[in-house]
């Protein structure tokens, strides 16, 4: 009753934005699509939610088919697509209302699934839908696509725009509809909010790079990963890329992830490169991967 | 049924939300009815005029107190000279110059013909013909009265009728064609914007991924749009009855059931354009030139379909305002029945089938 997903893929005139895609999501599960912009998520979205057909392949959602079935996906899926489609010149009841009235249900009806959500936003619910906040948006979004009460919720890139904060209890908001049994497909290109999802999938250019639980997926790394910084960081890039020990060298924030392509490389033979290369302030210390990591290396 | 209700609920919160659009929507029949029917007209009124009386004898006098007590014209100035005309023109106060040839009474009692010169300020042709015709016509009258029982003067009057409008009002002319502008504009460029604007939105990507159907979604957005036409079209006929005197003179049912037949007519073209245009820009573009203009020029309503090149007459048969003016023309001016005009009203049922057609065939149940 979940999602299956079995070698899609889709071509827009010459660009390929899907090449044999295959999953599963498990009923009830959290499952996230992690991939940079232009990755195909979207694309994936909509031919899930039935709105575009894929050129080979199929898939189903709750059991019913993508193509054949349309009519009952479009009964039993919750979904958020990535801009924010509410409308903006209707209040936010009136908005929660009226996606009420078109699925054929009620807010006092299914009130306790959106309640945690909805009691944030439920002062302002007078207020025109164009006039929240980026966080307030999204939880009317989300309620919106609640309220009828989904077996499937299709979240695309919920938390883009959107403050810290509010990226937070959003994703508290997921955990805690989870347990109430719905299956939930979300995409992101923030790869912290991968940490948060039961399994996710790594998707790039059309493909899928890897899937997995997001611990396995770090795990999987296959090289040590030693975080460097010095006092001039982009002299530091530059070095590290000339050196010829270097497997591959990122930056993360205020460090570069650095891997060697030797395997008996010891942080000393850095440390002493660095000197040589006149960097003063040097730090070099083994740390542990993270989903970006993994991205990068199996993007590569 | 409940589903669909609440969308048009929906609907109408969008359309009384928007002040603007909504001021556009009632203001402008209002205003273009009342601009056709007092400004832009062919009609002349209190047009003022100059008057060189060479003779000032009896005759001259009377034509002149008949001239003076038209509606039509209002003498300004009194001239005493030739030279002085020109001056007169130039200050741009007067439109025409009346002169009186020395001697009038006597030469149009000894030699049965004297001359009057009637001058026109030719800047705008338009009037100045109009108003020579109607100067024309009073002298004319005149005439008329002066050979009153006078067997040996044989004059040619040439006697036109004017039938339908014998007034020449032209606000009868422009109501009829104000009225499918108006339905036009409403009803096509309203729905085509409303419906691509959910496109642009994307909220279309909800409501396509909700249970409501296409069909539901397209008359949803459509039926508040028929009201509001209705609600025009009676306006229309309500400030043409009472502040333009404009008689129906046909059924006012059969009115009323040829209008919306038009307005669904025009509708559905709305729900054309917007099925082949992807923001409200387009379908705004496409409804103001592929729509408004042909209305305009080519419907017969501003010129007449008679005097157009051979090509253009055959193009007007497609659009489908020109059959709506010719049975508003016949019902409201001409009084007929539908023996008289079923004909149109075939076409326009045809067209507005097709065009319904068409749409359903081209509307999308996914994104592409």
């Amino acid at each position: 009753m979940g999602i299956k997903v079995i070698n899609i893929s889709k071509t827009y005139d010459k660009i390929k934005a899907l090449e044999n895609i295959s999953f599963e999501v498990k009923p009830g599960e959290l499952f996230g699509l992690i991939g940079p912009d232009g990755a195909g998520k979207t694309t994936l979205f909509r031919i899930l939610t039935t709105l575009l057909i894929a050129d080979t392949g199929e898939a189903t959602v709750a059991g019913y088919d993508v193509v054949q079935e349309y009519k009952s996906i479009r009964n039993h899926v919750g979904y958020m697509p990535g801009r924010f489609s509410l409308y903006q010149d209707l209040t936010v009841e009136e908005n929660l209302n009226f996606f009420a009235t078109i699925f054929g249900t009620t807010i006092e009806e299914n009130y306790d699934l959106i309640k945690d959500i909805y009691v944030q936003i439920e002062p302002f619910k007078n207020r025109r839908a164009g006039k929240l906040s980026g966080g307030m948006k999204q939880k009317l979004a989300l309620s919106c696509a609640l309220i009828h009460k989904p077996k499937v919720l299709f979240l695309d890139e919920p938390t883009t725009g959107v403050d810290p904060v509010s990226r937070k209890e959003f994703w508290e908001m997921l955990k805690r509809l989870q347990k109430k049994n719905i299956t939930i497909l979300v995409s992101t290109p923030y790869m912290d909010e991968a940490e948060l999802c039961d399994r996710i999938a790594l998707i790039t250019d059309g493909k899928i790079l890897e899937i997995d639980t997001p611990e396995a997926i770090k795990s999987s790394f296959p090289k040590k990963i030693y975080r460097v910084k010095s006092s001039g960081t982009f002299q530091l890039i530059q070095d590290l890329g000339a050196y010829d020990k270097t497997h591959s060298a990122y930056p993360f924030g205020e460090y570069i992830h650095f891997t060697s392509t030797s395997t008996d490389f010891k942080a000393k033979d850095l440390v002493d490169f660095l000197k040589e290369k006149n960097h003063s302030n040097i730090e070099v210390m083994e740390t542990d991967p993270t989903i970006e990591d993994t991205f990068m290396e199996l993007s590569k | 049924m409940k589903r669909f209700i609440g969308f048009i609920e929906k609907e109408f919160y969008h359309i009384l939300r928007d002040r603007r659009s909504l001021f556009i929507l009632f203001g402008m029949p209002i205003v273009q009815v009342l601009l056709f029917g007092f400004a832009i007209t062919n009609e002349i009124n209190n047009v003022d005029i100059a008057i060189l009386d060479h003779s000032k004898d009896a005759t001259t006098k009377v034509i002149i107190d008949k001239i003076a007590a038209s509606e039509y014209f209002s003498i300004k100035q009194f001239i005493d000279y030739e030279a002085a005309i020109e001056p007169a023109f130039k200050k741009g106060q007067i439109k025409a110059v009346l002169n009186f040839e020395k001697d009038f009474s006597n030469k149009l009692i000894s030699e049965k013909k004297a001359t009057i010169q009637i001058l026109t300020d030719a800047t705008d042709p338009n009037t100045a013909n109009t108003i020579s015709n109607y100067m024309a016509s009073i002298l004319q009258n005149y005439q008329e009265e002066l050979n009153k029982g006078i067997a040996l003067s044989y004059q040619i009057v040439p006697k036109t009728r004017l039938a339908y409008n014998p007034e020449l009002k032209s606000v009868f002319m422009f109501v009829p064609g104000v009225m499918t502008v108006i339905l036009m504009l409403v009803s096509a460029m309203m729905t085509s914007i409303s419906i691509t604007r959910e496109k642009e939105l994307g909220t279309m990507e909800i409501l396509l991924v909700s249970p409501l159907k296409p069909l539901q979604v397209i008359i949803g957005k459509v039926v508040p749009y028929i009201l509001l036409a209705v609600i025009n079209a009676i306006i229309i006929i309500l400030l043409s009855i009472f502040v333009f005197r404009m008689p129906v003179q046909g059924s006012l049912f059969l009115l009323g059931a040829e209008s919306l037949l038009f307005i669904i007519n025009a509708l559905s073209l709305g729900i054309l354009i917007s099925t082949i245009s992807a923001s409200q820009q387009t379908a705004m573009m496409a409804s103001l030139m592929g729509l408004m203009l042909p209305v305009i020029l080519l419907s017969g309503f501003i010129f007449p379909i008679s005097s157009m090149p051979i090509p253009l007459q055959i193009i007007s048969n497609i659009i489908p305002a020109k059959w709506f003016i010719i049975i508003l023309k016949g019902i409201m001016l001409k009084g007929v029945g539908l023996a008289y005009i079923w004909k149109e009203t075939l076409v326009l049922l045809g067209m507005t089938l097709l065009f319904i057609g068409i749409s359903t065939k081209k509307y999308k149940i996914r994104l592409e």
